[in-house]
């Protein structure tokens, strides 16, 4: 019986051990999905790139439910993955509570910070990366009005507000910054009609330049702008090629490169929280031939100059989340 | 606010209250026969994507056909999980809550499922083409009509411009009226939301009854899908939806059960989103609200009294109110403005919604044998 429990016991250890050392890395999606054109889909790309680099494989969640998120972490970190990469802010809650207990696996969390010793916290200086787009739409904007359309009413989300009103005021004083939230409810994400109907609203008060931060629901955002002639702003993503010609720009969050250095990196993770922002590429614009024509090399000139004023401290672009209020823009 | 702006808000409404009035349609002629269904939502999302899903396959091939194909997807989508309801409540006598619940389950999972293994997109459909979204169509006359000063705008902006399910829907209100209160099928279908016994000792199948009640709600949802996601979207995007199937059937009760109220409560609803939409933040003048809350507060405690409420819940309520009306005062003067947010916009359709269902306006009696399976034998 003693000799069967040792058999047993080393059997168990030399798994385990096994898949200690085949410990490949994990990524989680968040509710939008894999391949939402913007957020996640960025994160997605950035692990296939790891995977074809390397050859590795890893493990992927995606969340259908706000009730899978600690299953999903315990489940990964059990499994023995590690890292184990999660893609938004609303993991930050249930991430405190899981990271304590596997002190062995290393989380990164994006787009939110956690203060656990073995979690890893990437930022994006979104109101950067709006700063630009905003002062972009300001100048093509013949009205003089431009819109923003947010998912759900979360400080985030009035981050990019906020640096995008601040830009089009930037870019002229005179602008009008149309700013609407599609909900309170994580199910603001997904409405691809109201973000239609928003986009029609800020339409017929005279903005032809619409910046949707709203997950799926910038799907109908961008559809609503390109039905009824007017420009609209991807985000997070490339997304000029949903309407070539149609959209003006995409405020890029290079959310595939957290993951990618998240993936490299494997076990050493640095912890702490790490800064993504428009001096090392974590934010900007998008171009490509979609919006060539629509994006002036005389605009873009102006822009790149604004970014290297921005990255050199003599624009300071206000954060919302820092004190919760926005000097450009009530809400 | 101009005249071009209330025009414009009330063209806002129309689309927005289109996929609710269709969705309340349907629940109307189910619940009228007695199957209580919550299971619109998830009917409406089957709906969305079986159309859009269709539609896009179609449209290669079938140019401006494709969308009429999608429509027919849709609704064959939305009856199939009807029946799925009539078979768990009608033949087996099931639970018909628990058999709506499920129904929205299902139908959330197995859209996102079936679009991931076709379409490769995270549950999205691609964009649709022109083949495969309604066109919106303008009404006869609709460039001349429009130079005549206030009649113009009213027909070019607000009516005319709609996709024709627009106009279907509107077309459902007198005809499910008709259908209900002035053919024998109507007067029989509602007798069975009543009293099934009754409608069974006049030789008179009760199960026929209610699974052609429940087709029709089928083919309702069907249409409100196909409108949200080849209408008014240009695709399915999972969960698009977003709770219209439960506002609508908000709005069921808030019309006590009846089509033509359900046209004004639906477009009630839709006003009030437009609304919200287009002012997130309305300022008021303090006085106002002030003066709202503190009638609001006294119409509790004297209207209120009639009603089966407690008098120490009416009294908490308006005292509730008054307390809001006292920090209104101290925080911002009668003089001054106070905003009213937009989530408060959007949550009034559910607030109008309890303050019916409480008992103040009227009081709403759902169909009496409804949400109860009918055994013959008892």
């Amino acid at each position: 019986m003693t000799l069967m429990k040792s058999f047993l016991g080393a059997a168990a250890t030399l798994a385990l051990s096994a898949g200690m050392a085949l410990a490949e890395p994990a990524i989680i999606f968040d509710l939008g999905g894999k391949f939402d054109k913007s957020f996640n889909e960025a994160a997605y790309n950035g692990a296939k790139k790891w995977a074809d680099e390397t050859g590795g494989s890893f493990k992927e969640i995606e969340m259908q439910s706000e009730a899978q998120r600690e299953q999903a972490l315990r489940r990964l970190a059990e499994a023995g993955s590690n890292p184990v990469v999660m893609t938004g802010f609303a993991f930050g809650s249930v991430l405190g509570e899981v990271a304590p207990d596997y002190p062995e696996t290393d989380f990164v969390i994006i787009d939110m910070v956690v203060d656990q010793p073995n979690v890893t916290s990437v930022v994006f200086t979104e109101h950067e990366g709006s700063y630009l787009v905003g002062y972009m739409a300001a100048q093509t904007s013949k009205t003089n009005t431009v819109g923003f359309i947010g998912g759900m009413d979360i400080p985030l989300i009035r981050r990019f507000a906020c640096g995008y009103a601040q830009g089009a005021k930037a870019a002229n004083p005179d602008t009008t910054v149309i700013a609407n939230m599609t909900g309170t409810t994580p199910a603001a994400w997904n409405d691809p009609v109201k973000g239609g109907e928003l986009t029609k609203a800020q339409i017929s008060q005279g903005a032809d330049v619409v910046y949707a931060a709203a997950g799926g629901t910038g799907v109908g955002v961008l559809q609503a702008a390109a039905d009824a002639g007017a420009l609209s702003i991807g985000v997070d993503s490339n997304q000029n090629g949903m309407h070539p010609g149609k959209v003006l720009t995409s405020m890029m969050k290079r959310v595939d490169v957290a993951v990618y250095d998240a993936f490299t990196r494997g076990t050493e993770q640095p912890g702490g929280f790490s800064v993504l922002n428009l001096a090392s590429n974590g934010v900007g614009y998008a171009m490509d031939e979609n919006n060539a024509d629509l994006v002036s090399d005389e605009l873009q000139a102006t822009v790149d100059a604004v970014a290297d004023k921005i990255i050199a401290g003599e624009i300071t672009v206000h954060d919302y989340m820092s004190d919760e209020s926005c000097p450009a823009l009530s809400f | 606010m101009d005249f071009l702006t209330i025009i414009q808000i009330l063209d806002s409404t129309v689309r927005l209250a289109t996929p609710l009035l269709l969705a309340c349609l349907a629940g109307l002629f189910s619940e009228r026969a007695g199957i209580f269904d919550i299971g619109l939502e998830g009917k409406m999302l089957a709906a969305a994507f079986a159309s859009a899903s269709v539609a896009y396959l179609a449209t290669p091939g079938w140019g401006s056909l494709a969308v009429w194909a999608g429509l027919l997807a849709g609704i064959f989508a939305s009856v199939l999980l009807s029946l799925l309801h009539g078979l768990a409540s009608i033949t087996f006598r099931g639970n018909q809550l628990i058999s709506g619940v499920a129904i929205n389950f299902l139908a959330s999972g197995l859209t996102v499922l079936i679009g991931l293994s076709v379409f490769r997109l995270g549950g999205r459909t691609p964009a649709l083409t022109d083949g495969g979204r309604f066109e919106s169509v303008s009404l006869p006359f609709s460039g001349a009509l429009g130079d005549i000063p206030l009649f113009g705008p009213i027909y070019v902006e607000l009516l005319s411009g709609h996709t024709i399910l627009v106009y279907v829907a509107m077309l459902f209100v007198p005809l499910s009226w008709f259908v209900l209160f002035r053919t024998r099928f109507g007067l029989r279908l509602r007798a069975v939301g009543e009293n099934p016994a009754a409608v069974d000792t006049a030789g008179i199948s009760v199960v026929r009854l209610r699974y052609t009640a429940v087709i029709l709600c089928g083919v309702l949802c069907g249409i409100a899908g196909a409108y949200l996601a080849t209408g008014l979207a240009a695709g399915f995007v999972k969960e698009m939806s977003a709770g219209r199937g439960f506002i609508a059937l908000a709005a069921l009760i808030f019309a006590k059960w009846r089509p033509v109220q359900a046209l004004g409560a639906t477009l009630l609803f839709g006003l009030l989103e437009a609304i919200s939409n287009r002012y997130p933040n309305i300022d008021l003048p303090a006085s106002v609200l002030i003066v709202v809350l503190v009638v609001l507060a006294a119409t509790l405690l004297f209207a209120g009294r009639k009603s089966k409420l407690d008098l120490s819940v009416l009294g908490g309520v308006a005292a509730i109110l008054m307390a809001i009306a006292l920090w209104i005062i101290t925080t911002t003067g009668i003089g001054g403005t106070s905003t009213l947010p937009s989530q408060f916009m959007q949550a009034l359709p559910y607030i109008l919604t309890v303050i019916i269902l409480a008992g103040f306006v009227g009081k709403a009696i759902p169909p009496r044998a409804g949400g109860q399976p009918y055994v013959k034998e008892r």
